[in-house]
C-alpha cells in the first residue's frame, strides 16, 4: 500500500486551504485512531494534513462565558488545565479515563468528534453540557452533530476548530464502565445532569445519545421513571466487547446511582 | 596448579538475589529479540491461512493479474521432507494439503521484498473450498485426542457408604498467552544447503527436529539459535516448530534469509490457546467432613490437531483431585476434537482448569457441611506419607500446611465497602503442582547438560534451557558456582544453539531448576573432583538417570507422577461493584513453597507474573469464538491486567527443601497459574453469594447472576 | 527530507511522512531497542518521548515529529553508566523477558521528570498504558517508587 501524500500546513488557513484542494485527505491530529486503520489497510486516504501542531487549535481558554478547548488540544492538557477543572469537571474526569498517559498525550477532542465512535469518551460529556463545535465555517451543537455510525455532521472539507462548554453552573456527573482500568474502550459511559435534565450515554446506540425519554422524567423530578425510560432510549447490541442485555441493564443501573448521588 | 576453594562468599550465590545476567542488556535496549536481528536481503514471509473451519482445498491458484516474479510461494508440494509438524502425533501437516480442520490453518506461504509486495500478492492467491460441517463445541466433539483414566480405591463402594455427596459441573475458556513479543523466526539458509533458524522459542531441540524432518535434511545440517525471548508462557513451546519449517520453507525456494513474524492479530488468531474444559465432580464425604470418594470426569478440547493436548490432559488429570487425600479416587480424562486452531502448552499445562474445579468444590463442599473451606482443607491436605490420586506416597517437602499457614498470617485485613454499591469478599485456595515431566517422561527425554572449565579457571555451563524471563542463565550459573564452590561471577552460560550445547530438554515443565539444575549441580561437582586431580581444560557430560525409587506405570497412570511438587494456598480478596457486576481484585496474598529459592527475587517475579495471569483468567480472559474463529484477536478486544487492574501481590516464600532438587529446589514456574482463579471466584462469592463455577466471571455473566 | 533529534543527535530522514514513527526507528535509524508489541496503540512497547511527553511510536506519522526532540530507550544511560531508573529496574527484578522494558522505562522516566515523587496510584496510572505479561506489576512498581528523590 503506498503512504498516503503527508502535507505539513504552517496555519490553518493553509490547512484549510489543502483541505478544499485535495481530494481524498483526511486531517490528522495526535494519530490515536487514524494511525492504526492506516497501518491494518482499513482507510486509505489519498493525503494526510497534519494538523497536530496548528495554534489555532490549541489551548484552553474562556469565550463568551463558555470554556472553548481548541480541537487538537491533547487530553493531558485538558486534563491539567485549572479552566476546565473549574468549570468543566466532568470533561476532565472523562479524558482521565481515555486510554493511558500515551493516548492522553496525543488524543484529542476534534479526534474523538471526528471518528465519531458511538464509545467516544468525552462526546457523552459535550453532549450533557450542550457543547457547541465550532468549525471552520458554522457553529453545531452537540447534539446535532452525529447523523449515523461514526457519520458526522461535518462536510469533508469542514474542519473542527474548537469545542465550547457553556459556563452555566450546570454539574455533570460522570461515569464510564470500560473492559478493564486503563487502556479501556467503553461498555456504557454516560454523562449526567440533573438541571437541565441532561442523560448522554455512549456505546449504547450506533451514535452516542440523549435519553430523551429519561430526561423528560427527569424534567419532571421522576428519578424512578428515569431510569426505567433509559431502557427504552437505549438501542445496544452484543458486539465484540459486552452484550445488548449488560449494556442496557449497567445503563439503568449506572442511572439509578448517578442520580441517587446527585440527589444526595 | 590451585584448586579453586569453596569459599563463604561464593557458597551464598545460592539463595541471594545475584545481579541478573540479562538485565543490562535489557534495561538498554540492546537486548537482540527475533525481529531485532539484521540479516541483509532479508525478505519477509506472509502466511496464507483458511478462511473455513473445516472442508476440502479445492484449488489453490495465483491470479495473473499479479506479477509472481517478485515474490516466492510455497505450497504442502514444495515441502522437501514429510508434511508433518514433528510433536507427540503425525496429524498436523506443515502446510495443509487437501483437508482443512481449523480456521487460520496454513495453506501457503510467500516471501517477498516488502509488506507492501506481499500484502498485494496475498490478495491475489485465488483459493476454492468445498466446506463441511464442522464441530465447533466441546458439546459437539466426539473423537478423541488422548485419554487418561486414573483409579485409587473403590469410588462406587465409597459413594454409597458417604454421608453426603456434592455434584457440581465446571468450565473455563480459552486463554491467550499473550507474550508480548509475537511468534517470528528468521531463516537462514547456508550455501551447503543447511538452514539455520534464529526464533522466539523456549525448546531449540523441539524446531531442530522439527525443520530436520519437514525440510529432509540432515541433523546436522540444521541449527537452532533461540533469540531473545519475549515472553512465552508455553506459547513458544510447540508453535515455533511450525513457524521455523515455513520460514525454512520459504528460505530454502527464496535462496535468502527468510524473516516470519507474525502481527499481533495474526498470533492471536492462529496460535495455540490454553484449552477450554469441562470438569465434572462428585464428592463423597461423612458428616464429620471425612473426605472418602472424589470422582471426577476431565473433558478438555484440544481443537483440530493434537499437538500436546495428551500431556496436557494427563498433567490435568493427575492434579484434579487437588491436593488432598481420599482413599478412593476416579479420574477420567478425555481430550477431544474441534475444528477450532489447536490448543497448547499454556503455563500450568491443564492444571489450572482442573484444580479450579478441585478447589471450587472444597467450597461446594463445606457449603454443604456447614463447615468452613479453610477448616476442611486442613482435614483434607496431603501431608507427608499420605498418597495422590495416583497412589504417589509423599515422603517428604509436602508444604500444604505450611503454605496455608503463611498465607493466612500475611493476609490484610478484610475491606470495609466504601460506596453502597460495592461488596468485598475474600477466598482461599490450596493447590501443588509436579515438577519436571509426568511419570517417566524424564526417563525417556534422558537430557544431557555440560559444564566445562577452560584453562583460565572459568566456567561455562551448556545446557539447551532458553531465557524468556524467568532467569535461567542467572540460575543456572549460581547453582552451577555453588556446586562448584567457585563465585558466581566466574561463571558464564553458553549460548542455547543447538550446534553447541547438548539437549537438556525443553524449557517448560518447571523442570528448569529441579531437574536440569540438579543433573548440573551433580556435573558441576564432579567437575570440581576432577580439578583436584587433573588439569583444565576440561568438561564434564552428565545425563539424567532416573532414581530408582521413582516407579511410573503409564498404562494404569499409577505410582509416583512426580518427583516433587510445589505447593501455593492463595488468599485473593475483591470488591465486587453490584451496578456493573465488575470485578477488581484488590489483594492477593501468594504462600509458595518452592523447596528452596535459588533466586529469592526472581522467584517471586515468577509468582507474582503467573498470579496476575491467573487474576486474568478469572476475570476478564475470555476468547470469543464465531465460526470456529476468534473475533477478538486484537490488544484492544482480547483483554489482559493492566498496572491499574493488578492487585497489590504479596509473595510469601516458605522453604521447605527437597532432597533430590539442586539445594532443595523445586519447580515453581507454573504454579502460580493454579490457584488465583479459585480463590478469586470464591471471593466473589464471599462478597456476593453467587456461585460462578466458569471462567472468567465476566461483568456480563456476574450482572446476570446478580439479577436473578 | 524530515529533521528531528533522537536522544540529542539531530537526524535527517528521507522518508514518507505518512511512515510510522516506530518503523523509521526501528529500520531507517536501526534503533531496535523501541520494540513493536501490537501496532495499535494498546502495549505500550514503542513507547518514546517526544519533547518530554510518552506517546505510542506506533500511532505516530514521523512527519509529525518535524524539529522535535525524541527519547528512546538507547538514549536514558550516559556515556554508559545506567540511569537511576535502569538500575533499579535490575535491582528490583523488574525486567523479565524485557520486551516491555523499554517502552516502560520511558513511561516511567516521562513521570519522574513530571513528579520526582510520585505515589503507588500516579505509578500505576504512568504505566497503565504499558502492558507487561511477565512480572505482575510488582516489582516494577517497587523499582520506580525507589527512584523517588526525597522531598526536601
Amino acid at each position: 500500500m503506498p503512504y498516503p501524500r503527508f502535507l505539513k500546513p504552517r496555519s490553518l488557513a493553509e490547512a484549510l486551504g489543502q483541505l478544499a484542494m485535495t481530494s481524498d485527505c483526511r486531517p490528522l491530529a495526535g494519530g490515536t485512531d487514524l494511525l492504526v486503520t492506516l497501518h491494518a489497510g482499513q482507510s486509505h486516504p489519498g493525503a494526510l494534513i497534519d494538523i497536530w501542531s496548528l495554534d489555532e487549535l490549541k489551548g484552553v481558554r474562556e469565550v463568551d462565558g463558555a470554556i472553548e478547548v481548541g480541537a487538537a488540544e491533547s487530553y493531558t492538557h485538558i486534563i491539567e488545565s485549572p479552566l476546565v477543572n473549574r468549570h468543566a469537571p466532568a470533561l476532565a474526569e472523562a479524558a482521565r479515563t481515555i486510554g493511558a498517559a500515551q493516548i492522553q498525550n496525543r488524543g484529542t477532542l476534534g479526534g474523538n468528534l471526528g471518528t465519531a465512535s458511538p464509545a467516544g469518551d468525552t462526546l457523552p460529556v459535550m453532549l450533557a453540557a450542550d457543547a457547541t463545535i465550532l468549525t471552520s465555517r458554522r457553529t453545531i451543537p452537540a447534539s446535532d452533530f452525529f447523523v449515523g455510525y461514526r457519520t458526522t455532521a461535518l462536510e469533508p472539507d469542514e474542519l473542527i476548530v474548537a469545542i465550547r462548554f457553556p459556563r452555566d453552573g450546570r454539574r455533570i456527573r460522570f461515569r464510564k464502565v470500560g473492559t478493564r482500568q486503563a487502556q479501556a474502550i467503553s461498555k456504557v459511559v454516560m454523562a449526567v445532569s440533573l438541571e437541565p435534565a441532561r442523560v448522554a450515554i455512549g456505546s449504547v446506540a450506533e451514535v452516542p445519545l440523549r435519553a430523551l425519554a429519561a430526561e423528560a422524567a427527569l424534567a419532571d423530578g421522576d428519578l424512578e421513571r428515569a431510569v426505567e425510560a433509559v431502557g427504552s432510549d437505549v438501542r445496544p447490541i452484543d458486539d465484540v466487547r459486552s452484550t445488548a442485555t449488560y449494556r442496557r441493564q449497567v445503563t439503568q443501573n449506572v442511572l439509578r446511582r448517578l442520580l441517587s448521588e446527585g440527589a444526595s | 596448579m590451585a584448586v579453586p576453594l569453596p569459599s563463604e562468599e561464593a557458597k551464598a550465590s545460592v539463595g541471594v538475589s545475584v545481579p541478573r545476567r540479562e538485565g543490562h542488556d535489557k534495561v538498554t535496549g540492546r537486548a537482540r529479540y527475533t525481529d531485532d536481528l539484521e540479516f541483509p536481503d532479508a525478505w519477509r514471509g506472509k502466511t496464507v491461512r483458511s478462511t473455513i473451519p473445516r472442508g476440502k482445498l479445492k484449488s489453490l491458484t495465483l491470479d495473473p493479474a499479479f506479477d509472481w516474479a517478485q515474490v516466492v510461494v510455497v505450497t504442502a508440494a514444495d515441502v522437501p521432507g514429510e508434511n508433518v509438524v514433528q510433536l507427540i502425533k503425525d496429524d498436523q501437516p506443515a502446510l495443509a494439503e487437501r483437508e482443512i480442520h481449523h480456521r487460520e490453518e496454513p495453506l501457503a506461504l510467500i516471501a517477498g521484498p516488502d509488506r507492501d509486495t506481499l500484502e498485494a500478492a496475498a490478495r491475489h492467491v485465488r483459493i476454492e473450498y468445498q466446506s463441511l460441517d464442522p464441530v465447533l463445541h466441546l458439546e459437539h466433539a466426539t473423537r478423541e485426542l488422548a485419554r487418561v483414566d486414573i483409579d485409587k480405591g473403590d469410588v462406587d463402594h465409597a459413594l454409597q457408604e458417604a454421608d453426603t455427596i456434592v455434584e457440581r459441573e465446571f468450565r473455563a475458556g480459552h486463554q491467550e498467552q499473550l507474550y508480548i513479543e509475537p511468534q517470528g523466526a528468521i531463516a537462514v539458509p547456508s550455501d551447503d544447503g543447511g538452514i539455520t533458524i534464529y526464533g522466539s522459542l523456549q525448546c531449540p531441540y523441539y524446531v531442530h527436529k522439527a525443520v530436520v524432518r519437514a525440510l529432509g535434511l540432515p541433523d546436522d545440517r540444521v541449527v537452532v539459535v533461540p533469540a531473545e525471548v519475549g515472553g512465552a508462557f508455553g506459547g513458544k513451546e510447540e508453535y515455533p516448530s511450525l513457524v521455523a519449517i515455513h520460514a525454512a520453507l520459504l528460505a530454502v525456494k527464496a535462496k535468502r534469509p527468510v524473516r516470519l513474524v507474525y502481527e499481533r492479530h495474526e498470533d492471536i488468531a492462529a496460535t495455540t490457546k490454553r484449552h477450554p474444559a469441562v470438569v465434572r465432580h462428585r464428592t463423597g464425604v461423612t458428616k464429620d467432613g471425612t473426605l472418602v470418594a472424589q470422582d471426577i470426569e476431565f473433558v478438555l478440547d484440544g481443537g483440530a490437531y493434537c499437538t500436546l493436548s495428551p500431556v496436557v490432559l494427563s498433567r490435568g488429570a493427575i492434579h484434579a483431585a487437588g491436593p488432598y487425600s481420599c482413599p478412593n479416587v476416579r479420574i477420567r480424562a478425555r481430550a477431544l476434537a474441534t475444528n477450532t486452531p489447536p490448543n497448547g502448552a499454556f503455563r500450568g499445562f491443564g492444571a489450572p482448569q482442573s484444580q479450579f474445579a478441585a478447589e471450587l468444590m472444597v467450597e461446594h463442599v463445606a457449603e454443604a457441611l456447614g463447615m468452613s473451606s479453610i477448616d476442611l482443607r486442613r482435614e483434607w491436605m496431603l501431608r507427608v506419607g499420605d498418597t495422590t490420586a495416583t497412589s504417589q506416597q509423599l515422603n517428604e517437602s509436602v508444604g500444604t500446611e505450611l503454605v496455608l499457614d503463611a498465607a493466612l498470617q500475611n493476609a490484610p485485613p478484610v475491606a470495609v465497602p466504601s460506596a453502597p454499591n460495592l461488596r468485598h469478599g475474600r477466598g482461599v485456595s490450596l493447590v501443588y503442582h509436579g515438577s519436571g515431566f509426568t511419570g517417566s517422561g524424564e526417563k525417556y527425554l534422558a537430557s544431557t547438560v555440560a559444564i566445562e572449565c577452560t584453562a583460565e579457571r572459568e566456567f561455562r555451563v551448556l545446557t539447551s534451557q532458553t531465557e524468556m524471563g524467568q532467569g535461567t542463565n542467572t540460575i543456572l550459573s549460581q547453582i552451577a558456582a555453588n556446586a562448584l564452590g567457585v563465585p558466581y561471577e566466574t561463571v558464564t552460560v553458553a549460548p542455547q544453539d543447538t550446534s553447541i550445547v547438548p539437549n537438556s530438554g525443553p524449557t517448560v515443565a518447571s523442570r528448569t531448576v529441579m531437574v536440569v539444575g540438579a543433573l548440573l549441580a551433580d556435573a558441576a561437582r564432579e567437575l570440581r573432583d576432577k580439578l583436584t586431580t587433573e588439569r583444565p581444560p576440561m568438561r564434564v557430560d552428565k545425563t539424567y538417570v532416573q532414581p530408582e525409587w521413582i516407579q511410573w506405570d503409564d498404562e494404569r497412570y499409577h505410582g509416583d507422577a512426580y518427583p516433587a511438587f510445589a505447593f501455593q494456598c492463595t488468599v485473593a480478596d475483591v470488591q465486587v461493584d453490584l451496578d456493573t457486576g465488575e470485578v477488581r481484585v484488590t489483594n492477593l496474598v501468594a504462600a509458595l513453597d518452592p523447596g528452596r529459592a535459588i533466586h529469592p527475587v526472581m522467584a517471586e517475579g515468577q509468582v507474582e507474573g503467573g498470579v496476575l495471569q491467573a487474576v486474568g483468567y478469572a476475570t476478564l480472559e475470555e476468547m470469543k469464538m464465531e465460526d470456529g474463529g476468534f473475533v477478538n484477536d486484537r490488544l484492544a478486544t482480547y483483554i489482559i491486567p493492566t498496572s491499574l487492574d493488578a492487585p497489590k501481590i504479596k509473595t510469601v516464600l516458605v522453604e521447605n527443601p527437597y532432597s533430590g532438587g539442586p539445594f532443595g529446589a523445586k519447580g515453581i514456574g507454573e504454579i502460580p497459574m493454579d490457584g488465583p482463579a479459585p480463590a478469586v471466584m470464591a471471593a466473589i462469592h464471599d462478597a456476593t453469594g453467587i456461585w460462578l463455577d466458569e471462567l472468567p466471571a465476566t461483568p456480563e455473566k456476574l450482572l446476570v447472576a446478580l439479577s436473578t | 527530507m524530515i529533521a528531528f533529534k533522537v536522544n540529542g543527535v539531530r537526524v535527517s530522514i528521507d522518508a514518507p511522512g505518512a511512515r510510522r514513527l516506530l518503523d523509521v526507528l526501528r529500520e531507517e535509524l536501526g534503533m531496535t531497542g523501541t520494540k513493536e508489541g501490537c501496532g495499535e496503540g494498546e502495549c505500550g512497547a514503542c513507547s518514546v518521548l517526544i519533547d518530554g511527553e510518552v506517546v505510542n511510536s506506533c500511532l505516530v506519522a514521523v512527519g509529525q515529529v518535524e524539529e522535535c526532540a525524541l527519547e528512546t530507550v538507547e538514549g536514558l544511560a550516559r556515556d554508559g553508566e545506567l540511569t537511576a531508573i535502569q538500575q533499579t529496574f535490575i535491582d528490583y527484578g523488574a525486567a523479565q523477558c524485557g520486551i516491555c522494558t523499554p517502552g516502560m522505562l520511558m513511561a516511567a522516566h516521562a513521570l519522574l521528570q513530571r513528579n520526582p515523587t510520585p505515589s503507588e496510584t500516579d505509578v500505576r496510572m504512568a504505566i497503565g498504558g504499558n502492558l507487561c505479561r511477565c512480572t505482575g506489576y510488582t516489582k516494577i512498581i517497587e523499582a520506580i517508587l525507589a527512584c523517588r528523590t526525597r522531598a526536601s
